[in-house]
């Protein structure tokens, strides 16, 4: 990031986190009305009110919504008036999040509130994801989020690198981690269950579902004031891979690699890591690209396999993440976001703890 | 707490795409049942074929025909098949790298079940009957255990080549309004209209979202409004929309009802179209059976003055 003479980029942390019990369905609220409550607590847990936000970015998808501009009216749970400096990304909130974090280091705001939503119940999440992939070659036939998760984990049981029984794990020990997290939505011992696409089972898939997160990023000294113990962004970098999924090796995460290289991550060892894997199979290949070690506690949330938000489950990887830090109990964590078909685009941070 | 309104919301859309020298090639070429590949500049071929090199992104259209037959890459069974895809009974999804190609592209495999299936098998192309320039085309693959196919060496120019193709999409959702806008629609249907007060600023909003986007706090108090209301703002419209009978011109209004701190927008009838202006009070007109107001006519009433709506323009 700083190179030899330029001055040092600001500091820039995680100062709170917030969000909704995530939920099969939650029919009886608008888009607005789930994310509401989550924007409050934020707030609440920092003192700021919406007018005293600098910065303001959101993540969702018109695509779950079913309708065009559907953030526009989620706008209305923020106050935007009078106006507000505001943006948004039709992606997981994860990268409104990268967005804010640029913004802040350009020095033109001292606090950002970052927040994303997503309602899968409306829809068939499986038929809705199929819209993102290449419209020529692909699209047309398609093929659902669960199968391409498949392939992707039968490439990778291929190259030896896991089987069904090591999958099975992942699941539980994501679940058995769950119970402890009041907001998952699957949580405890579940069977591995019938084959979704083979050689994924429903343990292997990660619950469909609906939710919201929301978290408020401030830079120095303002970080310091809000925060007792603020979770310091140390590096942030996203990368994306080839779009045709036969180009690339699917066993593998480059991306992920580079993007965890770029943010810091390899520099010194993490205590914990929250990984956006909502399926089984790619919470091993993350582990691999990331080289986390048997001493690194995964998803102590219970990940994404516990409660998948779309558009909001990246998002919830680094609240979690600068949670931990914030309560103390962790000092050097990383968080991973995913976004597209078998981990086609990957974002990293590296968040710590002033030293105690 | 009344039961949450739903009702099925299904969003269909034609995507027109242009293709380029590349994407037209592979696609016309399926039509003929030649597939192409196109040659990166460290010698590999891509199939399927892009515009530019997927690490140099360097811009390739070197074509070059590979057999109709390949190899499983990797595979997953579906026995479940979806709305839109390539079978209607159980298959495997499978990236087919062609023999003569470097890459694979993704598609359906026609087995009688996952243990006729694996990673390595050789397969072939089973050509859809009637072809028209699509992925669909490649009907699916189906396994084959004879020799490579042979590519003929098509150049990858065509008489009559593809310069687009529609790409249909259709998706179907179960549309809910949340609590507040359930609270409006049914008041409707008993012909009344609620707002909802901000617990903060204290404005009515109608029709209600639940938030106020001023303050951005829940509103909960229900408050009726109406049903006569103001005009505070119009146009004239004189073109006529698709599928509307009605007659132009006609006037469309904004109109803030009795009690509401926010404008509705609707028609205005009754009174001819040049004699409509800011301030005419007006009272909705429904209709037998109609969910909501065919349109909003003239009071009687004397004109409202200015200074009552003109914090709602
Ligand atoms: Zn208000």
């Amino acid at each position: 990031m700083t190179s030899e003479g330029a001055p040092a980029a600001r500091e820039i942390a995680v100062i709170a986190f917030a969000q909704t019990d995530h939920r099969r369905s939650t029919e009886e609220s608008s888009e607005v009305e789930m994310l509401m409550p989550v924007l409050h607590e934020v707030l609440a847990q920092t003192g700021l009110r919406a007018a005293d936000i600098g910065f303001t970015c959101s993540g969702s998808s018109d695509y779950l919504a079913g309708r065009a501009f559907s953030f526009t009216l989620a706008l209305d749970g923020v106050g935007a008036w009078p106006p507000i400096s505001e943006s948004h990304v039709e992606m997981d909130g994860a990268w409104a999040l990268y967005e804010a974090w640029t913004k802040l280091l350009t020095g033109d705001a001292d606090t950002a509130l970052v927040y994303s939503y997503g309602k899968s119940s409306p829809g068939s999440v499986r038929d809705v994801l199929t819209r993102q992939l290449d419209p020529y070659y692909v699209a047309p036939l398609w093929p659902d989020s669960i199968a391409l998760a498949a392939l992707q984990a039968q490439a990778l049981i291929d190259a030896g690198h896991t089987d069904e029984p090591a999958l099975a794990a992942v699941g539980a020990r994501n679940r058995a981690d769950a119970t402890a997290n009041p907001h998952a939505q699957l949580k405890g011992r579940l069977p591995h269950g019938d084959y979704v696409v083979r050689p994924l089972r429903t343990g292997d898939c990660p619950p469909v579902g609906d939710g919201a997160a929301a978290v408020i990023l401030a830079a120095g000294e303002r970080a310091r004031e809000l925060c007792e113990r603020p979770a310091w962004i140390r590096g942030i970098d996203h990368r994306i891979e080839a779009h045709a999924l036969g180009v690339r090796d699917l066993a593998d995460s480059p991306s992920t690699r580079l993007a965890a290289q770029k943010a810091g991550a390899f520099e010194r060892p993490v205590d914990m890591a929250e990984l956006h894997a909502p399926f089984t199979a790619q919470e091993v290949i993350l582990r691999r690209a990331l080289r986390l070690g048997d001493d690194v506690r995964v998803n102590p949330s219970g990940g994404a396999l516990a409660a998948n938000p779309v558009m909001a489950a990246g998002l919830v990887r680094i609240g979690e993440a600068a949670a931990r830090i914030h309560r103390g109990d962790s000092g050097r964590a990383l968080a991973h976001a995913t976004s597209g078909p078998c981990l086609q685009q990957n974002l990293v941070a590296v968040l710590e703890g002033d030293p105690r | 707490m009344p039961e949450v309104l739903q009702a099925p919301l299904v969003v269909e859309f034609p995507f027109t795409r242009s293709l380029g020298p590349v994407q037209s090639a592979f696609l016309t070429g399926l039509r003929e049942r030649v597939v192409l590949g196109v040659k990166t500049g460290d010698g590999r071929t891509l199939v399927p074929p892009v515009e530019y090199d997927p690490v140099t992104a360097e811009e390739i259209r070197d074509l070059v025909e590979v057999a109709p037959t390949g190899t499983v890459t990797t595979w997953a069974w579906n026995h479940e098949p979806r709305r839109g895809q390539p079978l209607g009974t159980p298959f495997a999804w499978v990236l087919v790298r062609f023999d003569g190609a470097d890459t694979a592209l993704l598609h359906a495999l026609d087995a009688p079940g996952p243990d006729a299936v694996r990673t390595g098998m050789r397969v072939r192309i089973r050509w859809a009957e009637e072809r028209t320039g699509a992925i669909t085309d490649i009907a699916c693959f189906e396994p084959y255990d004879g020799e490579p196919g042979q590519p003929g060496g098509h150049p990858g120019e065509f008489e009559d080549p593809l310069t687009g193709i529609v790409a249909p999409a259709r998706l179907d959702y179960t549309y809910s309004p949340g609590r507040a806008q359930t609270a409006y629609i049914q008041a409707l249907s008993a012909q009344r209209t609620v707002g909802e007060r901000c617990p903060s600023c204290r404005k009515v909003y109608v029709p209600p979202r639940g938030a106020c986007p001023t303050c951005g706090v829940a509103t909960a108090e229900q408050v009726e409004v109406g049903p006569r209301g103001t005009v505070t703002t119009f146009c004239i419209v004189n073109i006529k929309a698709r599928n509307l009978d009605i007659e132009v011109p006609y006037v469309y209004a904004h109109i803030a009802l009795d009690g509401a701190d926010l404008a509705l927008h609707a028609r205005i009838g009754g009174i001819p179209y040049d004699q409509v202006r800011m301030g005419l009070r007006v009272e909705p007109v429904w209709t037998e059976g109609a969910r909501y107001p065919d349109h909003y006519r003239p009071t009687g009433e004397p004109d409202a003055d200015y200074e009552t709506y003109k914090e709602l323009l």
